[in-house]
């Protein structure tokens, strides 16, 4: 019999969540009897070969290709889980969100003193991404299943809802695992 | 010496003194420098950024320039039903700037603010603290043009409202539009005789008969007066205060304002038999900002009742009892009405709540035992004390005794105050105000319920449809998601920021409601509104919180057929995400083409 599959991707965000993930310790082994992976970081898999069980999305989106590789995942995972605080809400990528685009990019490229002056330019090769107004949840782009809490979620949270989301059992985040202070 | 320097050592070396000071630089300079700022800081040894922190915690404060003259213009509902758009934009016009600019020649600023309990006479606004009211686009331009000339404020108010709105110490447009006098506020009171009668009896006995009356608290909450008061005077303790929360922000609610310009005296004498009744000797008069043109008024009244022996040392004949009241001012924060954010404002802070346990009553005013008793209350139990508990109890209804004063404006014929018993219902309300047609009425403002045709036979009472006074029709023609966006913007607004489920709950709730509201909702985003507006209810650490999702929620259950026909059914889910838009201003920017290959991979 087929193993479940699991895709990951880390779109805006700073790859911890896939670090809490890699912090289940020996039991990655476990996890490797458990489930197959597809299209990650982990295994580098660039594009999705089959369908996919579960997906982890780390990060929300922040440029067009994050919408783009959110919308894959849509499409080639049966559930989708948005993993940690910046794939729910933004996160710290979001702290632009109250400043136009315009004036992040300027600050960065044009009036940072560490630009080169012979180099003032905002990168507009055709071949990057383009960047959003804002930064949105994955959420908002497509629809989520599930929503594991967490700067990143703990080691233990994500072996426990991935755990159950391949074995087919019902979420149950206890509150020790969700209680954060 | 420079003016800030010369504005802050006018002011005693105390903290508590904090707004007091804030406000006499913003009223001469316009806003508050940032010199202003370490200047007001050391001299009330305070951190710069707690005095940074009160400037910018309340809406008539300002770190950066409002203009030499500063145009409040109300963004209540009722303001927008009323033409507040077309007088907005004749103040832009004619001001040559957008709200929340300053004219180029800096002697006009424009700023929207919250409710300023003129619902009956819409629009409304405040300039350098006078109210007009009913502003047209031709007033509007007149006002700008007047300030421009160098007029103040005060010399472009034409006519008069009614009654002590003409005195000299008020001069004001506002009318009272009192439109039904009851027995309790409005009913016959000879002066002083509630202060008299008080000391004729023992505290306990004064408590007694509140309590038999049955009189619960009229601000809204409808805690027992009388119990209050007990636990108040039970707290052991050298000095006890009387607090009058003249603090109604709740959107449409005005009838507090009618009682300080009507009937203050009868609001000081309950302030004096409350301050009996638990052992106080001082009183403290919350006065919300925008009722600040009542304030030469209610002194005035105060210095009266003093010369007369109702006020002061050892009164109305008692060799024991001294009690005077003093006035303390807002600055313009929904959350002040909350208690002990009032107690915290009154104290020189920001009007943050305070946490429960100790409740005022334990540890209120400068950490004393506390009664914190709503403009009505207090005036009913001054009248309770005259008349008697049965006189009381016979009104209303078993469980709700007495009257209940009702601020109605919105779409009716007779918007005004109305002092109704009990039991009334809305069709009767209605009925009275002349609104035969109304689509839906919210009761208790935006923290109350929105009703529908449904539910006009319920009454107003506590044990059905409770509320603080406020009630606002709505005519046929009204969008009722217009009407919630609304109070859900001004929930935003106000929320205080201190807890999470207020601050980040309500703006979350708002824009799955617009959502919602443009098309774009499912039935999972109907479900996710009601659980997370059960959730902000529940988790909220103060009264507005706790009932902020109630737009939402009630105009839900009782309005289902209109979400109903604005969902796509039968879609699992529809984002509201436009990669288009979202990429446009970052092409823009970079000079880059949209080539957006919004790539097909669906």
């Amino acid at each position: 019999m087929s193993k479940p599959v699991i895709a990951t991707a880390s779109l805006a965000g700073c790859f911890g969540c896939h670090m809490s993930l890699l912090d289940i310790d020996e039991r990655i082994l476990g996890l490797i009897d458990l489930v197959e992976f597809n299209k990650s970081p982990i295994d580098d898999i660039k594009t999705f070969t089959k369908p996919v069980d579960v997906g982890l999305i780390e990060g929300g989106c922040c440029n067009s290709e994050n919408v783009e590789v959110l919308r894959s995942f849509r499409k080639n995972c049966k559930v989708l889980v948005s993993v940690g605080e910046c794939a729910i809400m933004g996160g710290l990528p979001a702290m632009r969100n109250g400043i136009p685009i315009r004036e992040c990019l300027e600050e960065a490229y044009l009036n940072s003193p560490t630009v080169d002056p012979e180099d003032r330019l905002i990168p507009n090769d055709e071949d990057l991404p383009i960047i959003l107004d804002k930064v949105y949840p994955c959420h908002e782009v497509v629809k989520i299943d599930h929503f594991l809490p967490g700067c990143p979620p703990s080691a233990d949270l994500i072996w426990e809802a991935v755990t159950a989301l391949v074995e087919g059992r019902p979420l149950q985040l206890t509150y020790d695992l969700i209680k954060f202070d | 010496m420079t003016q800030e320097k010369e504005i802050v050592l006018q002011h005693p070396k105390d903290p508590s003194a904090l707004l007091d000071v804030i406000r006499d630089v913003q009223t001469r300079l316009g806003h508050v420098p940032e010199e202003a700022v370490s200047r007001i800081a050391a001299h009330l040894k305070l951190s710069e950024a707690e005095v940074r922190g009160a400037v910018t915690f309340y809406h008539f404060f300002s770190l950066t320039p409002r203009g030499a003259s500063t145009v409040y213009l109300n963004d209540s509902i009722t303001s927008r039903m009323n033409g507040r758009t077309a007088v907005a934009r004749a103040f832009e016009e004619e001001a040559d700037c957008r709200f929340g600019e300053v004219s180029p020649d800096g002697r006009v600023g424009l700023s929207s603010t919250s409710c300023i309990g003129m619902n009956d006479q819409e629009p409304s606004a405040i300039v350098d603290g006078v109210v007009f009211t009913k502003l047209s686009p031709d007033k509007a331009r007149a006002i700008v043009r007047g300030l421009r000339d160098g007029t103040p404020a005060s010399g472009l108010v034409a006519e008069f409202g009614d009654g002590a709105n003409q005195s000299s110490l008020v001069r004001a447009m506002v009318s009272n539009n009192i439109r039904k006098r009851g027995p309790v506020l409005f009913g016959p009171h000879e002066p002083g005789a509630a202060v008299r009668k008080a000391v004729s009896m023992t505290p306990e006995q004064v408590i007694d008969e509140v309590k038999k009356a049955g009189l619960l608290g009229r601000g809204g909450a409808g805690f027992p007066t009388g119990l209050k008061w007990e636990f108040c005077r039970r707290e052991k303790a050298p000095e006890r205060y009387v607090v009058c929360n003249a603090d109604e922000g709740e959107p449409g609610t005005f009838k507090d304002r009618v009682v300080l310009t009507e009937l203050p005296g009868l609001l000081f004498e309950g302030m004096a038999v409350a301050g009996y009744a638990v052992g106080a000797r001082t009183g403290v008069l919350y006065l919300r900002s925008e009722y600040a043109y009542l304030r030469a008024h209610l002194e005035a009244v105060l210095a009266g009742l003093r010369k007369e022996g109702i006020l002061g040392k050892r009164i109305a004949g008692s060799p024991k009892f001294s009690f005077d009241i003093v006035i303390k001012s807002g600055a313009g924060a929904y959350i002040c009405g909350e208690e002990s954010a009032l107690l915290e404002s009154a104290e020189g802070k920001r009007g943050e709540p305070r946490d429960r346990p100790p409740f005022p009553v334990q540890a209120g005013y400068l950490d004393r035992p506390t009664t914190v008793n709503n403009v009505e209350t207090l005036a009913t139990a001054a009248r309770i004390v005259v008349e008697g508990a049965a006189w009381f109890k016979a009104m209303g209804t078993p469980k709700s005794a007495g009257t209940k004063l009702l601020s109605v404006s919105g779409d009716c014929a007779r918007p005004g105050v109305y002092e109704v018993e009990y039991g009334l219902s809305i069709a009767e309300l209605l009925d009275m105000a002349g609104a035969p047609e109304a689509k839906a009425v919210q009761v208790g403002g935006p923290s109350g319920t929105c009703v529908s045709k449904a539910g006009y036979q319920r009454k107003i009472c506590f044990s059905d449809l409770p509320t603080g006074g406020s009630v606002i029709v709505f005519g046929p023609d009204r969008d009722i998601f217009e009407v919630v966006e609304n109070f859900m913007e001004f929930f935003v607004e106000e929320s205080c920021g201190w807890c999470t489920p207020c601050r980040a709950g309500n703006v979350l709730l708002k824009k799955k409601f617009e959502k919602v509201a443009h098309g774009k909702g499912t039935e999972g985003d109907l479900r996710d509104l009601e659980a997370w507006g059960k959730l902000v209810k529940a988790t909220s650490r103060c009264g507005l919180g706790q009932t902020s999702p109630n737009p939402i929620l009630t105009t839900m259950q009782n309005f289902p057929e209109l979400y109903e026909a604005r969902i796509q059914k039968g879609r699992d889910f529809v984002p509201e995400f436009d990669l288009a838009a979202a990429i446009q201003d970052g092409c823009a920017a970079a000079n880059r083409r949209p080539a957006c290959k919004e790539a097909d991979h669906e």
